[in-house]
């Protein structure tokens, strides 16, 4: 269902369309063989090719064009067995020459659709248009000289896909969920690392408002928004702007606008009639892409699992609720954290105590799951000590702090702190009848108060700092004591 | 000893392999040659230096025994071709002081078979032009004058100074780029051999681009026979180069001599133009009768597309040329001013840059391509391109090759045409429909016109079919007896 936004004059639909820049995970550009590894010195990766030297010519690079049929696939989109490279003509100093190769007319991946994951386990399709090739531009740099503007060309020619949806979003969570959702299944592909504070993610998003039911409205397209957190706040801002004016009486001009993180508001770049004549025309350096069936079915066998398939396979193999198996799986790393401690160990338990636990510690030190002290492999070993009674689901989460802290092997830690359950019925008889005998008030105030069983349950395990099986030890103090 | 620029490529060829003279002699006279031929204007950079150190190594190699198959042979390159280490401008101003550290894949490969660099020849501002009179270095002078021996002429262009260069006899062969007939139109202006390749069969990598869907690098010789060898040299399957072909490349050369029997000529009835003058119909004429005697069938054939030909190709090559000139902004490399606006930067420094026919062709190309326009102009003469392709391919279902006239008339004055561009580009009416359809075409002096001009006879081949061309040039150059240039009146 439509979020709707309250106005003056009624309710109003946000519709939302989003371009995505993905840079391709690739060793080297899309049309020379410079490196493309992010941070390196000024204008050190960049061939004549890349500077746009006179009588150089672009030559595709293949791993490029099998990760963009990989996404297409990925996005179960249609992969065009014929596409054309064009040139986008434009002046820039950041483009070294003077246009950019990209795809136009006949891109390589036509039609697709995305399944996004929303708040309480709701589904929502968003279709995709296309997906084509093209080379990024280079960097222009204005703050490290008064009357100077740098060019960096390290990025210059670095393949990019961009994903062009629909306008079938219409709030901000729900772009931020596509954006989300898209960026996971390319890490499952492992076409784009995601970054986005790098670059190698980037979004335009499309705004238009409307009262349900009427046609589009006048869209603007904000550029370049580099955070989820962004997206949502430039597109909220965006659609109140366009409504505020709307019900002034003014109206929206299409335009292309920018977002200011500082402001957390939305400014004007250039209107539609200052907006650039590209002349796109196919470039002549380049043939045609031409693929066969064989190729295209080629890449589909190297498919790996998808998250949407892999929530599934959580859910029924394992009998996660699909609420934690959507948690563990909208993160590829995440998943396969837990494969890999789940692998010998109770599934559920294990899901309990990422979800839970690690989640926790790792928020708190805002880390991700790959920087997490703990490896999977030894909470598997965790959930093991617990699950067959080693140690009590108490001395379970000062294991797991000495495990945070040490990073060792919890068998290990159990052993050497001393640290397994007693169960031994003798041994805590003992303990139990020495705790009766010294408290012979708490005794008697047991048959007007029977919570204060509560009480003896607590100093046996203080006495046994809290290594006492709790089944053993209630069942003792129950013989005992309530007769 | 005789002046050793006196033989051409084979003979000189010869000449080193049998010792009876060294590279260094031979380049020495080149060098000499060049230099008191500085009135033609055919060089923009002198090589001398250079060219004797690598007479040093071929000598070395000849009397090792290690000779390569050009070992020693003095060649012009056109200004067009970056040659590392050594200032290459496309003839304008945009690149009057480029030097690139990067060598073309195709003058790579003749230095890798032992070929001297001379120097680089003057042409067409970034080989737009028919005349040579648009460098940014000034016009080239024709060596050829008319019988009267006043009027100073064009040599044509844009491979101006690699026609001349060969006709006066300053290098034993040069390299041209043909777009639209920039090798074949200035090679019959001046009584030279020049072939445009397959598109395909040079690779493009590391020549300035003009319409990077028409250029292709040939070679400009004195005879067919030093055309095949430089041409065998000259090609290669480039992997930096998509559009280059990795079809096997023959031995050229041994298509001379070759047997034309029973192979069919094909005379297009377009390219019979009204007002063209009686000469160039003998000169069409006497062709035809060569070869029929030498055993081949003459066959009428139509190319009906045929008039389509220059509107379509002044369309795509201005348009490829708009894009393809965008990067000489100023900010990486080549002439530039500067301004506290980008924008400003830019339009001083490409103003300033840039000759008018380049102008004039950036401003047609981005007309063309603008939204609202490039269905109307830029798609429709793809798709005229397309037509243009089929009318020749029908007709090499018929015939082996075409027959037609390299140019409408014989060299011009300087100047004449100058202010006159629709009348300078219908002077590629026969060489640029070759371009669009991507085909080999050759032009071979063949007789003179009333003032003792030269003029040329085309011959168009199947793509990839140069050795048939060549077989066929042979004939006609045999039977044509043309007398080469043997006035040397700019030696003051």
């Amino acid at each position: 269902m439509s979020k709707l936004i309250n106005g003056k004059t009624g309710d109003w639909e946000i519709v939302i369309g989003i371009e995505v820049h993905a840079q391709i995970i690739s060793q080297s550009k899309l049309f020379s063989g410079s490196s493309t590894s992010f941070g390196s010195e000024h204008n050190t990766q960049v061939s004549f090719v890349d500077a746009g030297m006179p009588g150089m010519l672009p030559v595709i690079n293949s791993v490029c064009v099998e990760q963009a049929v990989k996404t297409g696939l990925g996005l179960n989109a249609k992969i065009n067995k014929f596409s054309i490279f064009d040139r986008k003509n434009y002046f820039y100093p950041d483009l070294p020459q003077g246009y950019q190769i990209s795809q136009f007319e006949q891109p390589i991946v036509g039609e697709g659709k995305v399944i996004i994951d929303l708040e309480k386990g709701v589904e929502k399709e968003v279709r995709i248009e296309r997906l084509h090739l093209e080379q990024d531009a280079g960097k222009s740099i204005h703050d490290q000289h008064p009357s100077y503007s740098y060019v960096d060309l390290n990025r210059s020619g670095v393949a990019l896909m961009e994903i062009v949806s629909m306008p079938d979003m219409s709030s901000a969570e729900e772009a931020q969920a596509y954006i989300k959702k898209l960026r996971n299944i390319m890490k499952y592909l492992q076409t784009c690392d995601g970054n986005m504070e790098e670059g190698s993610l980037r979004a335009d998003i499309n705004v238009s408002v409307r009262k349900p039911g009427d046609e589009l409205g006048t869209r603007c397209e904000i550029k370049n928004v580099n955070s989820i957190k962004f997206i949502g706040q430039a597109i909220e801002y965006e659609a109140k702007r366009q409504i505020n004016l709307i019900e002034s009486g003014e109206s929206i001009k299409q335009q292309t606008r920018l977002f200011d993180p500082k402001k957390g508001q939305t400014r004007s770049m250039r209107s539609k009639e200052e907006a650039h004549d590209y002349r796109y025309f196919p470039d002549p350096d380049l043939l045609p892409l031409s693929f066969t069936d064989e190729f295209v079915e080629g890449i589909r066998k190297t498919l790996p699992e998808l998250p949407d398939i892999r929530r599934k396979r959580f859910v029924e193999d394992f009998g996660l609720s699909p609420y934690d198996a959507g948690i563990l799986v909208s993160e590829k790393e995440t998943a396969d954290f837990f494969e890999i401690a789940s692998k010998n160990s109770n599934s559920k338990l294990v899901c309990n105590w990422i979800v839970g636990e690690l989640f926790s510690i790792l928020n708190k030190d805002s880390k991700t799951i790959q920087e997490s002290p703990v490896t999977p492999e030894n909470i598997g070993k965790l959930i093991n000590l617990i699950d067959d009674g080693t140690i009590t689901g108490r001395i379970a989460k000062d294991v797991f702090e000495i495990m945070i802290d040490s990073g060792d092997d919890p068998v290990s830690i159990v052993d050497s702190n001393d640290m397994r359950q007693v169960s031994d019925e003798g041994e805590l008889d003992g303990i139990i009848e020495k705790i009766i005998q010294s408290n012979p008030d708490q005794v008697k105030s047991l048959e007007e108060k029977p919570n204060l069983m509560g009480w003896f349950v607590g100093q046996v395990m203080q006495e046994t700092k809290g290594k006492a099986n709790p089944k053993t030890v209630n069942e003792l103090l129950n013989k005992k004591l309530l007769k | 000893m005789a002046n050793l620029t006196e033989l051409c490529l084979y003979e000189a060829r010869d000449g080193l392999k049998n010792k009876s003279f060294s590279t260094k002699d031979l380049i020495l006279d080149h060098i000499d040659a060049m230099e008191s031929s500085r009135y033609l204007n055919a060089f923009i950079t002198e090589t001398p230096d250079l060219a004797l150190k690598s007479a040093d190594l071929s000598d070395d190699n000849y009397s090792n025994n290690t000779n390569r198959p050009l070992e020693g042979l003095p060649l012009g390159i056109k200004d067009m071709f970056c040659t590392k280490g050594v200032l290459t401008t496309a003839s304008s101003k945009m690149l009057s002081n480029f030097i690139p550290p990067y060598e073309s894949t195709v003058t790579n490969n003749l230095w890798n078979n032992g070929a001297i660099l001379l120097g680089k020849l003057n042409n067409d501002e970034f080989a737009m032009g028919s005349s040579n009179e648009t460098s940014f270095f000034g016009s080239v002078i024709n060596p050829w004058k008319k019988n009267d021996k006043q009027a100073e002429l064009v040599p044509g262009g844009s491979s101006g100074g690699s026609a001349a260069s060969v006709a006066a006899k300053i290098g034993v062969g040069s390299l041209g780029t043909d777009t639209g007939g920039s090798i074949r139109q200035p090679a019959s202006f001046t009584g030279t051999v020049g072939l445009k390749p397959t598109y395909g069969r040079c690779s493009r990598w590391g020549i300035i681009a003009f319409a990077s869907s028409l250029d292709q690098a040939g070679p400009i010789t004195r005879n067919v026979r030093d055309n095949a060898i430089l041409l065998n040299s000259m090609c290669s399957h480039d992997p930096k180069d998509t559009t280059s072909s990795s079809k096997e490349i023959p031995d050229f050369e041994s298509s001379l001599g070759k047997s034309i029997k029973g192979l069919k000529v094909g005379i297009p009835k377009e390219f019979y133009q009204d007002g063209m003058s009686d000469e160039i119909i003998k000169m069409w004429n006497n062709g035809k009768d060569w070869l029929k005697s030498a055993g081949a069938e003459i066959i009428d054939i139509s190319l009906p597309n045929t008039k389509y030909a220059l509107p379509c190709y002044y369309i795509i090559a201005p348009a490829e040329a708009s894009s393809n000139l965008a990067r000489y902004d100023g900010v990486r490399f080549g002439h530039s001013i500067n301004s506290n606006d980008i924008n400003e930067m830019y339009e001083l420094t490409r103003s300033d840059g840039f000759g008018d026919e380049v102008k004039r062709r950036i401003m047609i190309g981005t007309y063309v391509l603008s939204s609202g326009y490039y269905d109307a102009y830029y798609l429709k003469a793809q798709k005229v391109r397309s037509l243009i392709s089929k009318d020749y391919n029908d007709a090499f279902s018929k015939v082996d090759v075409i027959l037609t006239p390299s140019t409408p008339n014989s060299a011009f004055e300087l100047n004449e045409k100058c202010d006159d561009p629709l009348s300078m580009y219908l002077n590629d009416v026969f060489t640029v429909p070759i371009n669009l359809a991507g085909l080999p075409a050759i032009s071979i002096p063949s007789s003179k016109d009333k003032n003792g001009l030269p003029l040329g006879l085309q011959l168009i081949g199947k793509p990839f079919d140069e050795e048939t061309l060549y077989s066929f040039a042979n004939i006609i150059e045999e039977s044509s007896n043309f007398e080469s240039l043997d006035d040397i009146w700019w030696l003051k």
